[in-house]
């Protein structure tokens, strides 16, 4: 790890506006603490075992809070203005990254960076949506939203990895693919698509993680691979709860309704079997503690490519193969006991086993719960 | 995604009124013209089973995996559970879910065709459809046959979430598989093919139909006019729009599919 920070570090002095809705609780310890601070300062009091009690309480109840997110809760964590953004963890968890540009077809699009680095002990193509911390930056990367020519520029990437035997990480962040004219024109369609197509069968490892907001199409554009993870307080969701809610519900007003039934938490989708793993975030959320968010990244991929990089390429693609085509395999069939649902073939001898690994009380990431023999 | 009930080819009278020019046709007429209008060229939705009438040989087509229904994985309900709204569909439509798989003859050419239904909930894709359009190429890929796929589809199944999503992967981790087995793909764009469908297997064929004045496109016209606030080009999203921007390889009119598709097996099928 080197320190050096990036766009994505922040609270070192909270304020109002790091502090979400949910939060008001948390929020009003917060200002009782800065007000005995003052008070300690001016008057000279020693207010230090009240403080010690007040930071006690402020700890615990964040503690309680986030052990509690409703999906709605999670979905403004995931999307909390001070989230580290993929910036971030290129500037940490990743080493010497080295940006590439362009997709050699039309542009260079910067709502996807990619680049050269190591990762631990791997060299490795990355590839991250970056949705912008400031608002030039936003409205350079159109807030994290994709055009064809980011999903192009990632496959040049990923054809590149293949081709150098690099493996791959991507972070996924985003809105989803951007809904422009443009966009339609160049091909958003024939660009996820070609991709989907592509990363399940690159001949060299691929591990992905949600580190925010997993939008849909535009997300799963980057988000085929042998191991897909999320962030504890991270969602993936086929549509936004505000979109649902709007078709759904006919009134944007049933959001968190809509959240709730969508089953978009990390949780939930482990339960599903629609990723591998969910990384544990700091207490409070990654944008407490980046450093620490970055370091349990770091774990997770450094522990998956260790994994990944003995298959042979034949067994990993027949594994990634399988992976995929029991992802939302849920249908049964008409003819036969009704109350019994054909759940296609599990994805690998281990998968009925502890699916949920998000433990309490530690920073360290969750285990990788699939056994990774060989098989070759 | 979006369950616009609309009233797809049963047309009760004798005449029938062309929804692209308003002529008034008489239905045995319309028929004839496959259900496209003989003055303005309209071509109007129709369902899985008109479609396999019209592009297989008589009495070809074998359909496979009839039996798969949805469960509901998250137990959604919104205004009216998932699971009633399935029963609903299936009770109107006769048929068990969104797409028609199989395997037929065209013009004597045997392939693995998949039909999408646009009467069933605008052919939205939950795990059923990905289910059965994968398990087609997976056959397709054994039996060395082409495959056909005529899409149509609103974009994901909302009430199946993440699980719906998961199945552009599935469809097009299939197709890779089927392209590096050399297999011949052949994509039918019809109105409409959007969204998920779109991006993932409607889009990856080695030859792409499409219907005259079909929409094709990814994001919803009204999602991108509120997010780029401009008015959208004249023909936006459509079969010609997709050809002009070099995404389709031809247009073809309904009355010349069962042709075409027969002409480009004979040039790649094997
Ligand atoms: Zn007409």
């Amino acid at each position: 790890m080197n320190n050096s920070t990036s766009t994505g570090t922040a609270m070192a002095s909270a304020s109002a506006a790091s502090y979400l809705e949910f939060e008001k609780p948390l929020y009003r310890i917060h200002l009782e603490i800065e007000q005995l601070e003052r008070d300690q300062l001016d008057g000279g009091r020693d207010f230090s075992k009240d403080l010690k009690d007040l930071r006690q309480r402020l700890k615990q109840m964040t503690k309680r809070l986030y052990s509690h997110l409703t999906a709605w809760e999670t979905v403004l964590v995931a999307r909390h203005p001070q989230r580290p953004l993929s910036p971030h963890y290129l500037g940490t968890m990743v080493r010497d990254f080295c940006e590439i540009h362009g997709d050699r077809l039309y542009g260079d699009d910067k709502a996807i960076i990619t680049g050269f680095g190591r990762i631990g002990p791997h060299k490795v193509i990355v590839i991250g949506h970056n949705k912008g911390r400031d608002t030039s930056e936003r409205i350079a990367c159109n807030f994290g939203c994709a055009h064809p020519e980011g999903y192009r520029k990632a496959l040049r990437a990923m054809k590149m990895a293949e081709k150098f035997g690099l493996p791959v990480v991507c972070l996924i962040d985003t809105q989803g693919a951007y809904p422009g004219i443009g966009a339609e024109e160049r091909g958003i369609s024939s660009a996820i698509a070609v991709n989907l197509r592509e990363m399940s069968r690159l001949k060299t490892p691929i591990v992905c993680c949600v580190i925010g907001e997993g939008g849909s199409g535009g997300a799963l554009g980057i988000g085929v691979g042998d191991r897909v993870a999320m962030f504890e307080h991270s969602f993936y969701s086929v549509i936004s709860p505000e979109g649902c809610a709007a078709i759904l519900w006919r009134t944007g007003e049933q959001r968190k309704l809509a959240a709730e039934s969508l089953k978009l938490t990390a949780k939930d989708l482990m339960r599903l079997n629609i990723i591998d793993s969910v990384i544990k975030e700091p207490m409070g959320g990654a944008h407490r503690d980046p450093m620490a968010t970055a370091a349990s990244l770091e774990k997770y991929f450094t522990d998956s490519l260790r994994d990944l990089k003995r298959y042979k390429v034949d067994t990993l693609l027949r594994k990634r193969y399988e992976r995929i085509r029991g992802l939302g395999s849920f249908f049964e069939k008409a003819s036969e006991n009704a109350k019994e649902p054909v759940e296609s073939k599990p994805r690998s001898p281990s998968a009925s086993d502890s699916k949920i690994s998000v433990k309490s009380g530690s920073r360290s990431m969750t285990g990788m719960k699939r056994s990774s023999q060989p098989a070759s | 995604m979006i369950d616009r009930s609309e009233r797809i080819d049963v047309p009760k009278g004798k005449w029938d009124r062309c929804e692209g020019c308003g002529h008034m046709l008489f239905h045995r007429e319309l028929q004839e013209n496959l259900f496209t209008c003989p003055k303005c060229d309209h071509h109007r939705r129709i369902n899985a089973r008109t479609r396999i009438e019209q592009l297989c040989d008589p009495e070809s087509f074998e359909e496979f995996l009839k039996d798969l229904v949805p469960t509901d994985p998250l137990k959604f309900k919104d205004r009216v559970p998932y699971s009633e709204r399935i029963k609903a569909q299936q009770d109107k439509t006769g048929e068990t879910e969104a797409v028609v798989v199989g395997k037929a003859y065209i013009r004597g050419r045997p392939v693995i065709l998949a039909v999408m239904n646009p009467a069933f909930i605008m052919a939205s894709m939950g795990s059923v459809v990905g289910e059965k359009i994968t398990s087609a190429i997976e056959r397709a890929t054994d039996e060395a046959l082409p495959f056909v796929m005529v899409a149509a589809s609103g974009g994901a199944r909302m009430q199946e979430g993440m699980v719906s999503l998961m199945q552009m992967a599935r469809t097009s981790a299939a197709l890779a598989r089927f392209d590096d087995a050399g297999g011949l793909y052949i994509v039918v764009c019809t109105d409409p093919t959007t969204a998920g469908v779109a991006a993932s297997f409607a889009s990856l064929g080695d030859l792409i139909l499409a219907e005259p004045k079909a929409m094709v496109g990814f994001a919803g016209p009204r999602v991108i006019a509120n997010t780029v606030k401009q008015e959208l080009p004249e023909g936006f999203q459509s079969s010609e729009f997709m050809l002009e921007h070099g995404f389709v390889d031809r247009i073809v009119s309904r009355t010349d599919l069962r042709k075409e598709i027969g002409r480009i097996i004979d040039y790649c099928g094997k």
